[in-house]
This record gives structure tokens, sequence and C-alpha cells, in this order.
């Protein structure tokens, strides 16, 4: 480990009043601050005003408070995009896209929208539910299983640290991973997928499980385009009183931290997960997890804040105290602000410097606002939970943050300038609509379509993650009734999984429940504005299949690109921004809370930068009224109906069929948001009135995929008449109806009571009686011509379906240990 | 009828103590809910209670092995708990309950207290969850299982459920008491191995309960199937029995209040 320099080293510390921009860049790339030119030079004047040197503690509170991974600058700086001809302005993609949406939609029910830790919406009349996600990439592609499991416990501590704190009742996790056979060249200090791979879910499985959190929700997307950089998203919804959503701060509260002791573990997470990696990224700066730690402080603080002894609290994330108290400092009622000395604090370790301390990211800890008359009974709750407490300091009405080492001062940062001082500077960016021709027809025959089944269902993007999702205790707190694996076997994939919360509410005669899904697809990154709006649809779908309430969906965001320096990765940024504002006003669904993760590009031997795909993960949450009227998606047996919602069109730009016929010109699909939000509104309401048996979404692979889906996981037949399904002109041929994945189609199961009355509920929707379920389990296609196209054993489908996975996880293994490496 | 009270014994770690709690409350049952450290310090006493639950987690993060440091914990206790055993109240371990009451020697009940058995690590080599059939032994003693079927189902979750012993006397005993009160079966209710066993299990054992039958330990988690809705196929209506997790709890409060 290599030992920061201190701040009296001469030789490494200028005098910044009179060095030259050179020097300090230099200096900042040393300590890895990410401070461009502008920001630096920013610093010096304010120091230069003051007359006095900046210290080395308030120039790493700066560097962190300023960084990307903290201020989101991409998205808050102006940004000028050249679109085709012509050229516009955006002030702020998040205030223009987002929040304009959010604030547009104005809905009732958003309780506390991009403001706290998490976006928090209405439950119930007593309860409201935090959902937060985040992601934690640049640490899991340099220590796997540290990264995971420190982000699955920094978003629970989001959420434990919303507002005066919501219990949490849900994790979800999305990965976007390089295929786990992989066999190419991987430079020095990158690790393979498969150690990636299995190294991630070990980390999420070991804290989520070990926190009592049940892990239900998720994804998992396979492209080599993340060989450098792995993707992992996690999240945590959680459930609190209406009470607790709003806090204040007075000036004279106790700065009080709890939790895990500060150490040297995690120095600089927030800069530099805000850089490219390259080889020489030291792990330090990955912190170390301890979850029973933080089990201790969730039952610690729930019992606080039952018994009301703090005003409000806060996460110790990136930039460790520093953020943590410069943040609430500027929460306190009046001008804010902050004193603490860093002498009290808890440390693992003797022999940190004061801005160490300050900056740390050691896990486990939370700041919390005390009134000075609560902090006996405080100390002594935590005490009895085994939680070690100390008291930093207070907030104050100085407009000033001071913090002291004893008698040392160590910053003296005016709260203006930490959090308003930060030069925004304009951004170039560029768009260039994809070029693409328009779909021909497919004539593809029965056995060529057969085989693409056979494949598509094998397809690592489509195959099951029961290797994955069974290391998760996904039903502790008994209240996981949707589970992610559905159907006769407990082993199909399900759309999105139902929590019931009794374990919070305590009250099993209340059946209202919430539904959580995600939607992500980099294949159609060619065109991210049609790519947003086919996120969006796709949770909402998910969550119309397990017969949520989606006129009450609310919407989180996680932007994963490139570098913004690049014009080109900027404007493919602004347009799927756009079009997550245009899916939000559509369906009227606003987003809540959200997170950007940029930079991720991996700098290669040529110092040439290899950016990931860009990346845009829906997260979707919405109440289910009854959770006895919620549905799977496995088929529930012979002789019913099977209806398809939604139009099938000819555009197959990032489909697998795309990919299997080498397409690379198809259009990528468009969302036609007002036919689909009304179509799955009515599902929804029939779902509600019990006229469903089954309902999963058409996603990757297409009907042919889903319906094989939903038949092997129920043992159940399907034979489904191509001819009668809705399509648009330039949807031609079998093999475009089978594989097309048009968005905003569901596939419903219905009984042959309840159809004249599924009829009724579904009027004024595009919606179409394409087949019936059998009992033998076969998928049967019939072909345009009326004659049968093919037929495949859907228990042999099944078997194709789950063994992709383990397989390739094990193929590594073996080719390992017989010595190829 | 006076209403039973519940004991549920949390220390660091443990995490299925309020749903253990909110099926108890189904039945009937006060639920108070304490930590390790109360009982240490005498502010709560094991014989005010008449149920007392060791509840599923990670207790003390599993360190050395599951259960192992909360068990050292309960040793110092051992004539209390061994007291509270004799006096025929029910004691329930669930999960990280079962792993406890085992690694204090109180299951397979010996005279001299020794750990005889164990549950080690599965054999697939990581965690798992997933729902199992169980045969319950009708022949037992335990007051846990009255009007059961003899096949139900309930969801397991754990890395370390392996029953393991320590000398072939052991599991012999343990037949011979009827001390074996569920196995892991497959649907048509026969030993099938892996998965139906989810963790290699000797002689296919989820659970055990002391002679007497007011003692038992479980791998499976009754919490988590209180109510149809917990059953994986509920949307199918093909379940064994529904809810039948909350008759292990019912049993007991009904044992208790008559």
């Amino acid at each position: 480990m290599s030992r920061p320099l201190p701040a009296t080293d001469a030789a490494a510390w200028p005098q910044w009043a009179c060095a030259p921009v050179k020097a300090l860049q230099d200096l900042s790339a040393r300590h890895g601050w990410s401070l461009s030119a502008d920001e630096l030079k920013a610093v010096q004047a304010h120091f230069a005003a003051l007359k006095r040197e900046p210290t080395r503690a308030e120039v790493e509170m700066l560097a962190q408070s300023w960084s990307e991974h903290c201020r989101h600058k991409t998205f808050r700086s102006p940004i000028r995009l050249k679109d085709g001809r012509s050229t516009r302005l955006i002030k702020s993609l998040l205030e223009d896209t987002l929040m304009a949406a959010t604030r547009k939609l104005a809905k009732p029910w958003c309780l506390s929208v991009f403001k706290d830790n998490a976006g928090v919406v209405e439950f119930d009349k007593r309860w409201a539910l935090a959902y937060k996600v985040e992601t934690h990439n640049h640490p899991c592609a340099i220590e796997p299983y540290g990264g995971a499991e420190t982000g699955v416990g920094g978003v629970i501590r989001d959420v434990l640290g919303v507002g005066l704190g919501a219990k949490p009742v849900l994790n979800t996790d999305v990965f976007c991973f390089c295929p786990p056979d992989y066999a190419g060249e991987l430079p020095e200090g990158v690790l393979h997928p498969r150690r990636t791979l299995t190294c991630v879910v070990a980390g999420v499985r070991d804290y989520g499980n070990r926190m009592g959190i049940p892990t239900a929700a998720g994804a998992v997307y396979f492209d080599e385009g993340y060989r450098f950089n792995p993707l992992v998203f996690v999240g945590t919804v959680g459930l609190m009183p209406h009470g607790a959503v709003h806090t204040s701060i007075q000036p004279g509260d106790a700065v009080v931290a709890i939790g895990g002791r500060t150490g040297r573990d995690g120095l600089h997470g927030a800069t530099f997960s805000s850089t490219g990696l390259d080889k020489g990224v030291d792990s330090t700066a990955v912190q170390i997890g301890h979850a029973i730690c933080e089990k201790r402080v969730l039952d610690a603080l729930l019992r606080a804040r039952s018994a009301k002894l703090y005003r409000a609290l806060t996460d110790c994330g990136a930039g460790g105290f520093s953020s943590a108290v410069g943040e609430m400092a500027a929460r306190v009622q009046g001008k804010g602000g902050a004193r603490v000395d860093l002498a009290k604090a808890l440390l693992k370790v003797s022999d940190l410097e004061p801005w160490e301390v300050w900056l740390s990211e050691a896990q486990e800890r939370m700041v919390l606002a005390v009134p000075p008359k609560n902090l006996k009974a405080l100390q002594e709750l935590m005490a009895a939970e085994s939680v070690e407490a100390c008291v930093l300091g207070e907030f104050t009405s100085t407009g000033r943050i001071e913090v002291l080492h004893g008698e040392q001062r160590i910053v003296d940062l005016d709260l203006d300038f930490v959090h308003d001082g930060l030069p925004l500077r304009e951004q170039a960016a560029l768009w260039e609509a994809p070029k693409t021709e328009p779909p021909a027809p497919l004539r593809l025959d029965g056995e060529r379509c057969a085989q693409i089944l056979r494949w598509a269902v094998s397809h690592l993007n489509v195959c099951s993650r029961e290797w994955i999702i069974r290391q998760y205790d996904h039903e502790v707190q008994g209240g996981t009734v949707v589970k992610p694996l559905q159907g006769i076997q407990h082993d199909g994939p399900g759309d999105a999984c139902v929590i019931w919360p009794i374990a919070v509410t305590e009250d099993p005669s209340d059946y209202r429940g919430f539904a959580v899904a995600h939607g992500i697809n980099p294949a159609l990154g060619k065109d991210p504005y049609a790519m947003a709006l086919a996120c969006v649809d796709e949770a909402l779908a998910n969550l119309v299949c397990v017969g949520a309430d989606v006129s009450k969906a609310a919407l989180l965001d996680n932007f994963c690109w490139g570098s913004p320096k690049d014009p080109r990765q900027l404007g493919a940024l602004v347009r799927a921004a756009e079009g997550c504002r245009d899916a939000a006003l559509g369906f009227e669904t606003p987003f809540i809370s959200g997170k950007d993760s940029l930079h991720n590009e991996f700098i290669d031997a040529k110092g040439r930068a290899v950016p990931i795909p860009g990346t845009l993960l829906i997260s979707a949450i919405a109440p289910v009224p009854d959770i006895r009227r919620a549905l799977t998606m496995d088929m529930k047996g012979p002789r019913n109906a099977l209806y398809i919602v939604g139009r099938t069109a000819g555009a197959l730009g990032g489909s697998l069929l795309a990919q299997h016929l080498e397409l690379h010109a198809a259009p990528c699909p468009e969302v036609d948001v007002r036919a689909a939000r009304d179509a799955y509104r009515k599902i929804s309401l029939a779902a509600q009135k019990g006229l469903l048996l089954s309902a999963h979404d058409l996603s990757e692979g297409g009907l042919a995929a889903a319906a094989s889906e939903m038949g092997f996981s129920g043992d159940t037949g399907v034979e489904i008449d191509l001819d009668k399904l809705p399509r648009a002109k330039d949807a031609a041929g079998e093999a475009a109806l089978l594989f097309s994945e048009t968005p905003s189609r569901i596939l419903l199961e219905v009984s042959p009571e309840c159809e004249k009355e599924f009829l009724k509920a579904l009027r004024g929707t595009l919606c179409a009686r394409i087949g019936t379920t059998l009992a033998n389990p076969v998928l049967r296609i019939l072909g345009l011509d009326g004659r049968i196209h093919f037929e495949e054993g859907l228990r042999d489908l099944k078997a194709l379906w789950q063994k992709t996975l383990p397989e390739k996880l094990l193929v590594g293994l073996n080719a390992r240990n017989g010595g190829k490496r | 009828m006076r209403t039973p009270k519940a004991l549920i014994l949390r220390a660091a770690g443990t995490n299925c103590d309020v749903e253990t709690a909110v099926a108890f409350k189904m039945v009937g049952a006060t639920a108070v809910t304490a930590h390790i450290d109360e009982v240490k310090q005498g502010r709560v006493r094991l014989m005010d209670h008449d149920i007392l639950v060791f509840p599923g987690g990670f207790t003390y993060g599993d360190d050395i092995s599951a259960g192992k440091v909360l068990a050292n914990e309960l040793k110092a206790h051992l004539r209390e708990l061994r007291g509270f055993i004799r006096s025929g109240r029910p004691v329930l371990g669930i999960c990280n309950g079962f792993q406890v009451l085992v690694k204090c020697g109180l299951l397979p009940q010996t005279p001299s207290n020794e750990q005889t058995a164990s549950l080690s690590f599965n054999d697939s080599n990581r965690f798992e969850a997933r729902w199992v059939r169980l045969r319950i032994n009708l022949q037992s003693q335990s007051l846990f299982i009255r009007g059961l079927p003899e096949i139900i189902e309930l969801p397991v979750a754990h890395g370390e459920g392996k029953f393991v012993v320590k000398s072939p006397k052991v599991l012999e005993h343990l037949k011979k008491t009827r001390a074996i009160l569920m196995q892991y079966v497959n649907e048509e209710g026969k030993f099938a191995g892996y998965p139906y066993n989810p963790n290699g299990s000797l002689f296919n054992i989820a659970a055990i309960t002391n002679p007497e039958g007011n003692c038992l330990g479980l791998m499976p988690h009754p919490e988590r199937f209180i109510t149809r809705w917990h059953h994986p196929n509920w949307t199918r209506q093909t379940f064994l029995k529904d809810g039948v997790g909350l008759e292990i709890f019912r049993n007991a409060v009904t044992y208790v209040a008559s």
C-alpha cells in the first residue's frame, strides 16, 4: 500500500498563489484529484482572494465534492449539441430532461424527488417507498468481490439515510458483463469476465444475505464491449412512515458519527471513479465491507428513529465525512455550517493524517444530527446494539465548514464555495443519426426458424439466470409473493418481483404490495433515443406482467457511458436523456431518482480510449393494490386462449435475429407511447379484476422466445397462428413475426370463461387471439400459409435454456484445470 | 385463557426475527423480541416466557462457522436453557437458530451437553435458496407437528445446512429416539439426492427434535410460509397444504395454552 504524501512535504506541495496551472495539473494527477485546469484555477483564485494558501485537506475536500461522481458536472453543465445540421444549447441536461418531465407531471404521490439520497413515493396513506439504484463499476473492475459488497452496502445506507431513514425491504441487482467464456486477449490488470461475474455475484450475495434483505429483482446483459469495464448496478427499496420523509437540522445539533471506524480504506473513491481505468489504478481505492457491522447500524437506527432521537442523517459514501458533513451543513436552518474536530473520530489505525480521516470512505458509517438533549439516550441505545458512536462537533449557522484536528485547523471553507464554486463549462456534443436500411422480407423455412429459436433460447442474453438467483436469499422477510423464479418447477424467468412488506407493516390483513422491474437493452445503443423509450417501455411492461398498477409507476435512471469529453459520446448521452424525458411524459411516469456513471472506458497500451456501449438502466417501481391478484408468467394449463397485445413491426435493429442474420443496418424499433400507455393501464385493470392467468412481455428473442418461456415454465404446450398476429406492413415473413423485438407487446393467457369480459376490459386496444394452450408440452407454430411451420418440444427448449450459463461458467473452469493457462 | 408469550432471541446479524414475530402474532401469541445482551444482563428472563425461539440469520456474520459464536455465548447460560427445555416449554431453532442449538450441544440432546453433530457447508459449496419437500416422521413425539400431513413444502435458504454427525452411533440414537423429524424428499416422497436434498445432509435430515418433542431445530423456514401467497405456485393453486408453516407456530401456542 503506498502512503500518500503528507501535506508538509514541501517538494510535493507548491506555493499555490504563484504556481503555474501546469504545476497544479501535475499535482492533481499525482494525487488523483481529477480536477480540470479550470477548476484548479478557480481554487487558486479563491485562495488568492483570501490571501492564504489552501491546505491539503481543503483541496482534497474540493476535489471530492467537485468530482463528476458527486456533482454530476456533465448533467448540470451547458451542452452545445450539433444534431445533424442544426445546433442547439441545452442549459442543464438533468434539469431540462428528467427533472423537467417530473415537474411537469406533478404527481401528488411523489413525496421527495431528485434531492435526497433516494426517490420517495407514496405506498399507502401510512407508508412511503424509497428507491435508489447506484452503480459500482470502477471498484468491481478492480476488486469484484469487495466492489460488489460495498456497492450493496452503500446503496443500503443510501436508503437508511433518506429522510429519517427507511427500512430496506428489497435489493435489486443488474449486471453488464463480457461473456464468461470470452477467449480473446485481455491486457495485464484486466480480470477475466468469468472471475468478475462469479466474484460480483458472491459479493452481492454475501452482503445482501447477511443484511437480511431479499435480492429478488435484476437482470444480466452480456456483451464483449464490457470486457474492460463491467457494469454493476445495485438498488435498494425501503419503507418509511410518511412522517420520516422530511427532515430539518437546527444550529447547535451535534454531529454524531456512528457505525464502522475510519481507516485508510477507500481513499479517493469519488475522484478515481471520475476517470477512465488503466493498469496503474491502486486497489486501496476500493473499500472493505462488513455486513454485520451495517446490520447492527440498521437495527440501532430503526430503534433510534422510533424514539425520535435524531433530526436528520446521511450516509458516508463517496468523500466520506467531508461530503456527509458538508452536505448536511448546507441543510442546517439559516446560513448553515458545521464545526468538527477529527481528533474525536474513532479510527482503525492511529497513523492517519487528518485529511485522510476527513476523506476516508471506510464503510458502514452514518452521520446524524442529534439535539444535545438526546445525546445520552442515543449513546445508550447505540451501546445496547453494539454500535460505536462519537460526537465529532456541531452544526452551526456560520455558513462555513470548519474542521479541526485537535489544535490544528485543517479546513475553513465557505460552504457556498464548496457547493457552488465549481466552474461550469460548456461542453460540445455531436449527434448523427445512424444510417439504416428499410426491412426486407425474410423468407426462412420452418426448420431454419426452429434452429434460430434453439439458438435464441440458449443465447446468453436469454438463458436462465437460476445459477445466480438461487444464491440470493430472495425470500427473507417473508414478503416475496411473486418470486424471481416462477412456474411449476420454480425455475421460469419472472418479469418482476412482488413484495408484500409484512415485515415492516406487521399487518398480514393488508394485502397491498409493490413490484419492481427493469428495462435495459444496450443492443439498441446505435439509436440512444429509441433505446431510452424501449427501456422505459420494457420496465413498465414487466410491471404490467405481474399485475402492478402502472398508473402509479415511478422510474429511476442510471446512465453508464464513456467519457463525456468525447463529443460523440456526449451527443448519444443527450439523445438518451431526451428519450427518457419523452417516455416519462408519454407514459406519465415520473423519474424520482437517478445516477450517472461516466468515464467507463479503458485506456489501452497505445493510449486509445475504448468506451463501453452506452448503457441505460431503467428501474421501475409500482404498487400492487392487492397481491392476491398478482400474476406470474408460467402458463397455467391446456385449452386457454392466448392473446397478444400490440402490433409487431419489421424494424429488427438490436434484435437477436438481426445479430444472427448480421443485419447491421436494421433500424431500431419505435415505441407508440400513447397506445402502449393505454394498453398497459387496461391490462393492469384486467389483472386486478382477476381476468388473466399469466402474462409475459416480449423482449429478447421476440414472440417465439416468450411463448417458449411461458410454455416450458408451466409445462404446457402452445399453438400460435402467425397469420392472426396484428402486424405492420413491413413485418413480412414468419421469421420477422417470430423474432421481431418490437416493444410494447405482451402475451396473455386467458381462461375461456373470462374471455368475454377480458375483451371488454381491453376494448380500444390492439389485441388479438393468436393461439391456444395445449396439454402436450410443444411449441407449435402455424405459418402464414396455415400449415405447421415448425413444432419444437418445450422440455428440450427448456433444457437448452437452462444449461447455457452453468456450462459457460464451467467451460472456463475446465480449461483452467486442464492447464491451458 | 392467558396469552402465551414467545421470546424471540436476537443478536447482531439475526434477520428473520420480525417475520417470526408476525407468525406468532397471527396465531394469537405475544411476541417479545430481545437482544441476547439483555438476557445476559438479566434484564430479560427466559423463564418469564412460554416459548423460546432462535430465529434465522447470520449471527455475528457466521464467523468461525454458522451459529458458533452465539452458541458459545449461550453455553454460559446453558443451565437456564436446559431448565427451560426440561420444563417442557416449546423451543424452536430455525436455520441459524438450528445451527446454534446444534453447536451448543442442545440438539441432538445428550446427557453431557456435548456437541455430537454439526451443520456444515452445502455440498454445492454455495448458499442456495429453494423450496423443498419434507417428509415428517409422524411417529415422533414432537408437539410442533400435530395435524400436519406427512409431506409438506417449505423454503430453505442457507450455505451451511448439511447435517453431519460425529459418529454412526449418534445417527442410530436419533433413529431409535424418533428424533429425526423431517427429511428432504422428492415429489414421490422418496429420497432423491440434489437438489431435493439441497445440501447433502446425512440421511436427508432437515429437522431434529429432542426425544420429548418440545425442542425442534430445522433448516427450512416455516415463517416464510404463513399464508398461501408465500407459496411459489399459489398462482397455479397447486400446493400441498397452504400456510403450513403457520401450523408449526400454532401448535406451539396451542400446546402452551392448553
